[in-house]
C-alpha cells in the first residue's frame, strides 16, 4: 500500500509538470504582449521595452518558466498585472470559498444521489426507478443557467426564501455565507446529481445479481442488513469514484453557475483573469485546479482501494 | 434400516414462470421426500429445471416465479403457509443453501469468519465474540488449516476449494435440519472435489442432516448420495436407490446418460459414446406425451399418446417409462462396440516435436518490473518435451494451475515460449504467432473452452468458419460457400445453421462451429484446451464421438487438454501428466491408467468420479492445492503433497525418469517395480467387466 502511495504520488508530480509545462506554454500563446496590455495603447516604445526588461520577458522561454516554476513552488506565485498585487492571496481566498460551496453541494447531491440510486436500483424498471433515471438525467442535461434562473425566479424572488445574488464578501464565514450557498449549491447538485445517483443504481445492480447476495439473502439475514452490510458496501465503491472526481469540478470548474449568482469562485476568478489577460492569475488559478484534480482523483483510488480488500490487503 | 425420519417432504410441487409467452410450468408434479442423514442426489442436465427445483423448495423464486400447485413440509411445518418474513427466520437456521460457485458466494468485502459469525448472531442470538469463536470452531470443523488465520482473511485469499469449505461450514453453523447443495464442486479440481464430497458425506453423517444435492454430474452422485433422482425437463423420471438407479434403471434417459458418460478403461478404438440425439425440450413446447419420447430409441406410438405417470416399478424404485418391463429384459447396453476399431499400432509420420519449452511469466508488471527483476518469476511452463504423431491424440492432465492451458498457447503461438524448440513436421516454428506464415497457421489450429467467447457475436456461424477458409486458403467466394457447406454437414450442423448468430445456438452447437472453423483450414494438428467441460454429458459424449469421427476422416493429431480424466481416457492414444510446469509421467493411456503410475497420477485417477456405485476406489487423497507457480518446492516438485513421499531425497533430488516397456516413463523415486508392488491391482481395476457394459 506504501508503496503503491508512493508510486501514485510520484505520477502526480509527474502529471503537474506536465501541466506547468502546458499552462506555462499555452499562455505565451495568448494575443497580444503583457507590457503593451498592462501600459495601454498610448504607451511608448520605450517603456514598453523598458517594462519587458523588468518582467524578464526578454529572457529566453525556458529560464522564464524555471523562474516561474520555481517561484510557484517556493510560493510566490507572482503578481497580478491588473491589481499589482499578489497573486496567492486572491487565489487562495477565491479557492476558499469554492470550498465552501463544494462542501454545500456535496452533502446535499451525494446522500440524495445514492439514496434515490439505491432506490432506483432495488425497483428497477418499474415506476420508481423510471421516475427517478429520467428526471436525474433531465437535470444533467439542464444547462445551469437554465436551472440556475428558474431557482431565483421561484425561490429568490418568488417565495424570497433565499437571497438571489451571492457575491459575498472575501472574508465571510461558512455560517454566515450559508444563506447565499443554497442556491448555487442546489443548482450544482441538479447537474452532479445524476452522474451519483447513475452510478449507485448500475453498481447496485450490479451487486444485487452477485451470488454472495442470494448467499446472505438464504443465510436468513434480515433484508435491511443484507443491504447495507452485502450489497452497499460493495455497490458503492464505483460511486466513491464519482464522488472524488467531482470534487475537481466543484472547486474549479463551476464557471456558469457562479457567474449566474456572482459567486466569488475559482472558476469566475479565471474568467476574469482570461478576460484581463492577467497571466500570473491564470497560471497560477490553473495549476490549483490541476492540483485540485490530480489530488482527487489520488483521493478517490486510495479510497476504493481501502474499502476493497482485494485490494488492500493484495496476496 | 432403522426407522428414518423424515425431513423434507414436497408433494406434487409445479413450479411456474410468469412470461411474456404466458405462464410456463418450468418443474412439474414433483414429489421429493428427503429423510435425516441421507443424501439425496437430484441429476440433471443444464435446463431440466434443477435449481429452479431447489430454489422453489426454499420459496427463493425470482418475482415472476410462484408454485402453481404442491405442498413444502420441513419436518411436519408447512412452508408454503409462512410469510416472507418467516421464511427468512428458516432460512439459514433450519434450511441452509451451499452454492455452484464458492468464489462468488463469498462476499468478497468481508472476512471470512465475520459472514460465519453473521449467522450464528442472528439465528442462535450469539453476542459478537460468541459468534467469533464458533465461527473458528466450524473452520475447524471442515479441516480447515490454521482457522484463527482464515477468519481473517477474505475471499480472494483462499483457493476454490477453502473457500468451499467456508460455505460449507457457513451452511453447518446452526446444524440445519436440511442443507441443499447446488452443485457444490463442479467448479472444483477434480482432486479437490473428491476431498470435499469425503467431507460433506462425513459431516452429514456426524451432523445427522438431510441432504439434496444436485448435480449435472453421475460420478459424483454415485458416490455420495443414498437415494438418486433423475430430472427431465421439469419432472422425475426415475427415482431409487443408488443401486437400483445405477445398477437396474428402469429409464431409457438413465440409461442414455450413463452411456454418455466415457469410461475409464476402455477408449475410443473399442467403443464410441452413445450420445442422446436431440435437445432437451422448452418448457413451452413440450411433446405431448411422454416428455423423453423424441429423443428414445425405445419409442412406440403409444409413448406419444398420453404423459406416462411415474410409476413403482420396484419397491421404492419409480420410473416414468410406460416399457420398463422390457427395459428389464433387455439390460443395460450403454456404448456400442465398435467393429474393427482397432488401429495397428504402426507409428505415424512425426507432426510435433517440441523440446525443453518454457514459458515464464514475471509477476511485476510497469515500471516496479525494473528493480524487482528476477525476484518473482512464475514458471509457468518448465521444461516440457512432447512428441505427437499423426493421427494421433495426445492427452494432457493436469490440475488447474499446472500450466497445461500455457503449454497449448506457447505451442500455437499465443503466447511467446522463453525458451525451447518447436519443430512442425520438421520444421523450426518461431514462437510467436504474429510471425509464423499463413501455410504453418492453417496446419495448426485451436478449439478454446468456451465457445461464448471464441464466437464473434456479431458474425453469423458460417463467416466465423468461413475465415480461416478465405484467409488461410485463398479459396475463391464460390469454393468458399461450398466447403462452409461441407464442413457443416462435417460437424453435424443443418445447413439453415450457417445464416444464424451465435447467441441463436445452443453451447454444443457452439462448439461444433468452433470445431468447425478448426477443420477449415484442414490442420495437421488440433488443439483442443477444455474444449467439452462446460458443456452438458450428453452434448459432450456427442462432441467426442464427432472428435474421434474427424480424427479418423481427416487424419488430424489432437492435443487434447481436460481435467476430465475419464474423456482423456477416452479420447487419447497418449497421456502426459503434468504438474507444476513439468511432465511427470507419460505413456500410452492403457500404461497410465494401470500401475505401476506415478503418485500423483495415482492420485487424479483415485478422484474420478465413476458413475459405477460398485467401484471401490482407493482413497488417496491430496492435501492443500498446487502451490504457487513463483515458490517451487525443491527436489521433486510434488513432495509437500505426495502421499507416497520416501524421505528426503524427495525433498532435495530432482527425480530421475524411470522407463518401463512400451515408452512408459516415470519420473519419481521410488523404483518403478517398488510402485508396481505397492499399488498392486490398481485403482480401476474392479470396474473393468463389472461395469456398465454387459
Amino acid at each position: 500500500m506504501y508503496r503503491y502511495l508512493l508510486r501514485r504520488f510520484a505520477f502526480i508530480l509527474l502529471t503537474l509538470f506536465l501541466a506547468s509545462l502546458i499552462i506555462f506554454t499555452a499562455t505565451q500563446f495568448l494575443p497580444g504582449d503583457v507590457a503593451q496590455i498592462i501600459l495601454g495603447q498610448f504607451a511608448t516604445e520605450t517603456a514598453v521595452e523598458n517594462l519587458r526588461e523588468e518582467l524578464g520577458l526578454n529572457r529566453p522561454l525556458h529560464i522564464q518558466y524555471l523562474n516561474w516554476a520555481g517561484g510557484f513552488i517556493r510560493g510566490d506565485w507572482g503578481t497580478s498585472l491588473v491589481s499589482r498585487t499578489p497573486v496567492r492571496p486572491i487565489v487562495l481566498e477565491r479557492l476558499g470559498n469554492s470550498a465552501m460551496l463544494a462542501v454545500m453541494a456535496l452533502l446535499i447531491y451525494v446522500p440524495l444521489g445514492i439514496v434515490l440510486g439505491v432506490i432506483a436500483a432495488l425497483k428497477r424498471d418499474k415506476l420508481p426507478d423510471q421516475l427517478i433515471s429520467g428526471v436525474s438525467m433531465a437535470f444533467v442535461g439542464l444547462p445551469e443557467f437554465v436551472s440556475g434562473l428558474l431557482l431565483i425566479a421561484f425561490l429568490a424572488i418568488g417565495l424570497t426564501w433565499f437571497p438571489a445574488n451571492s457575491s459575498i464578501n472575501p472574508d465571510t464565514t461558512f455560517r454566515e455565507a450559508f444563506p447565499y450557498l443554497v442556491l448555487p449549491a442546489i443548482t450544482v447538485s441538479l447537474t452532479g446529481l445524476g452522474y451519483i445517483t447513475r452510478m449507485t443504481r448500475s453498481g447496485t445492480i450490479d451487486v444485487l445479481r452477485m451470488d454472495y447476495v442470494r448467499a446472505a439473502d438464504l443465510k436468513g439475514l434480515p433484508a435491511w442488513q443484507v443491504l447495507i452490510r452485502h450489497v452497499l458496501r460493495n455497490s458503492l465503491l464505483p460511486t466513491v469514484t464519482v464522488v472524488a472526481m467531482g470534487i475537481g469540478w466543484l472547486l474549479g470548474g463551476l464557471i456558469v453557475t457562479e457567474t449566474v449568482y456572482g459567486y466569488p469562485g475559482l472558476g469566475r476568478l479565471i474568467v476574469y483573469g482570461i478576460q484581463r489577460q492577467d497571466l500570473p492569475l491564470i497560471q497560477a488559478s490553473s495549476m490549483i485546479i490541476v492540483a485540485i484534480y490530480t489530488f482527487s482523483n489520488l483521493a478517490a483510488d486510495v479510497l476504493y482501494g481501502l474499502l476493497n480488500p482485494r485490494i488492500r490487503v493484495g496476496e | 434400516m432403522n426407522e428414518r425420519t423424515l425431513v423434507l417432504d414436497v408433494e406434487d410441487m409445479t413450479v411456474t414462470y410468469r412470461t411474456e409467452k404466458g405462464p410456463l410450468d418450468t418443474v412439474r408434479n414433483v414429489n421429493l421426500k428427503i429423510y435425516a442423514g441421507e443424501i439425496y442426489g437430484l441429476v440433471g442436465e443444464s435446463g431440466s429445471g434443477k435449481t429452479t427445483l431447489a430454489h422453489a423448495v426454499v420459496r427463493y423464486l425470482p418475482a415472476n416465479g410462484f408454485l402453481r400447485s404442491g405442498k413444502i413440509c420441513l419436518s411436519g411445518t408447512d412452508l408454503m403457509s409462512l410469510s416472507k418474513m418467516e421464511m427468512r427466520e428458516i432460512w439459514g437456521s433450519r434450511i441452509s443453501m451451499v452454492h455452484q460457485d464458492p468464489s462468488s458466494s463469498i462476499n468478497p468485502a468481508i472476512q471470512i469468519g465475520e459472514q460465519i459469525a453473521e449467522v450464528a448472531r442472528i439465528h442462535l442470538g450469539f453476542s459478537r465474540k460468541e459468534a467469533r469463536v464458533r465461527a473458528v470452531e466450524m473452520l475447524n470443523k471442515v479441516h480447515m488449516p490454521d482457522p484463527e488465520a482464515v477468519a481473517k482473511r477474505y475471499a480472494h485469499q483462499l483457493s476454490g476449494g477453502m473457500l468451499q469449505r467456508v460455505l460449507i461450514a457457513t451452511a453447518l453453523t446452526t446444524n440445519p435440519e436440511l442443507l441443499i447443495m447446488d452443485e457444490p464442486t463442479t467448479a472444483l479440481d477434480v482432486t479437490t472435489e473428491a476431498v470435499i464430497l469425503d467431507l460433506i458425506k462425513d459431516l452429514m453423517e456426524e451432523y445427522n442432516t438431510a441432504v439434496l444435492y444436485i448435480t449435472h454430474n453421475l460420478g459424483v452422485v454415485a458416490r455420495i448420495s443414498n437415494q438418486v433422482g433423475v430430472l427431465y425437463a421439469g419432472e422425475i423420471m426415475e427415482e431409487g436407490s443408488i443401486t437400483q438407479v445405477f445398477k437396474n434403471n428402469l429409464h431409457p434417459y438413465t440409461r442414455g446418460l450413463l452411456g454418455c458418460v466415457p469410461r475409464v478403461d476402455t477408449n475410443k478404438r473399442d467403443i464410441s459414446l452413445k450420445a442422446i440425439p436431440g435437445y432437451i425440450p422448452r418448457p413451452d413446447n413440450l411433446p405431448r406425451g411422454c416428455i423423453f419420447a423424441p429423443r428414445c430409441d425405445l419409442v412406440e406410438e403409444a409413448c406419444t399418446v398420453e404423459r406416462p405417470p411415474l410409476v413403482e416399478a420396484e419397491e421404492g424404485h419409480l420410473t416414468a417409462c410406460r416399457r420398463f418391463e422390457e427395459l428389464k429384459k433387455i439390460g443395460n447396453v450403454v456404448a456400442d462396440t465398435r467393429a474393427g476399431g482397432s488401429k495397428d499400432d504402426k507409428l505415424g509420420d512425426l507432426v510435433l516435436e517440441a523440446r525443453n519449452i518454457k514459458k515464464y511469466f514475471t509477476a511485476a508488471a510497469g515500471l516496479s518490473a525494473l528493480w524487482q527483476r528476477g525476484r518473482s518469476v512464475i514458471k509457468a511452463v518448465d521444461d516440457i518435451s512432447i512428441r505427437m504423431r499423426r493421427s494421433f491424440t495426445m492427452g494432457i492432465v493436469g490440475e488447474s494451475g499446472c500450466g497445461k492451458t500455457t503449454l497449448a498457447r506457447c505451442l500455437i503461438g499465443l503466447e511467446e515460449a522463453t525458451s525451447g524448440e518447436i519443430e512442425l513436421e520438421g520444421e523450426l516454428l518461431p514462437y510467436s504467432v504474429a510471425k509464423r506464415p499463413p501455410e504453418i497457421l492453417k496446419k495448426m489450429q485451436m478449439v478454446f473452452q468456451n465457445p461464448d467467447a471464441s464466437l464473434n457475436p456479431q458474425h453469423p456461424a458460417g463467416s466465423s468458419v468461413a475465415r480461416p477458409l478465405i484467409l488461410l486458403r485463398n479459396l475463391s467466394r464460390k469454393e468458399v460457400g461450398d466447403k462452409v457447406k461441407e464442413l457443416f454437414q462435417a460437424v453435424n450442423l443443418p445447413e439453415e445453421f450457417i445464416e444464424r448468430l451465435p447467441h441463436e445456438l445452443s453451447g454444443g452447437e457452439k462448439q461444433r462451429v468452433a470445431i468447425a472453423r478448426a477443420f477449415a483450414a484442414d490442420p495437421a494438428l488440433m488443439i483442443c484446451d477444455e474444449p467439452i467441460s462446460s458443456l452438458d454429458v450428453s452434448v459432450q459424449a456427442s462432441l467426442m464421438n464427432l472428435l474421434v469421427d474427424l480424427q479418423e476422416s481427416r487424419g488430424a493429431s489432437y492435443l487434447f487438454i481436460s481435467h476430465d480424466l475419464a474423456a482423456v481416457r477416452h479420447l487419447s492414444d497418449w497421456i502426459a501428466v503434468v504438474y507444476l510446469g513439468r511432465l511427470w509421467e507419460i505413456g500410452s493411456a492403457e500404461d497410465v491408467f494401470v500401475p505401476p503410475y506415478h503418485p500423483y497420477t495415482e492420485a487424479l485417477l483415485s478422484a474420478i468420479p465413476i458413475p459405477d456405485p460398485d467401484v471401490k476406489q482407493e482413497t488417496i487423497r491430496l492435501r492443500g492445492s498446487v502451490p504457487s507457480a513463483m515458490d517451487i518446492p525443491s527436489g521433486c516438485r510434488f513432495h509437500t503433497r505426495c502421499p507416497r513421499k520416501i524421505g528426503a531425497i524427495c525433498e532435495q533430488q530432482e527425480p530421475p525418469w524411470q522407463q518401463r516397456g512400451n515408452y512408459h516413463q516415470i519420473r519419481c523415486h521410488i523404483p518403478i517395480e517398488e510402485l508396481l508392488e505397492i499399488q498392486g491391482e490398481g485403482l480401476l481395476k474392479k470396474s473393468a467387466g463389472g461395469g456398465v457394459i454387459s
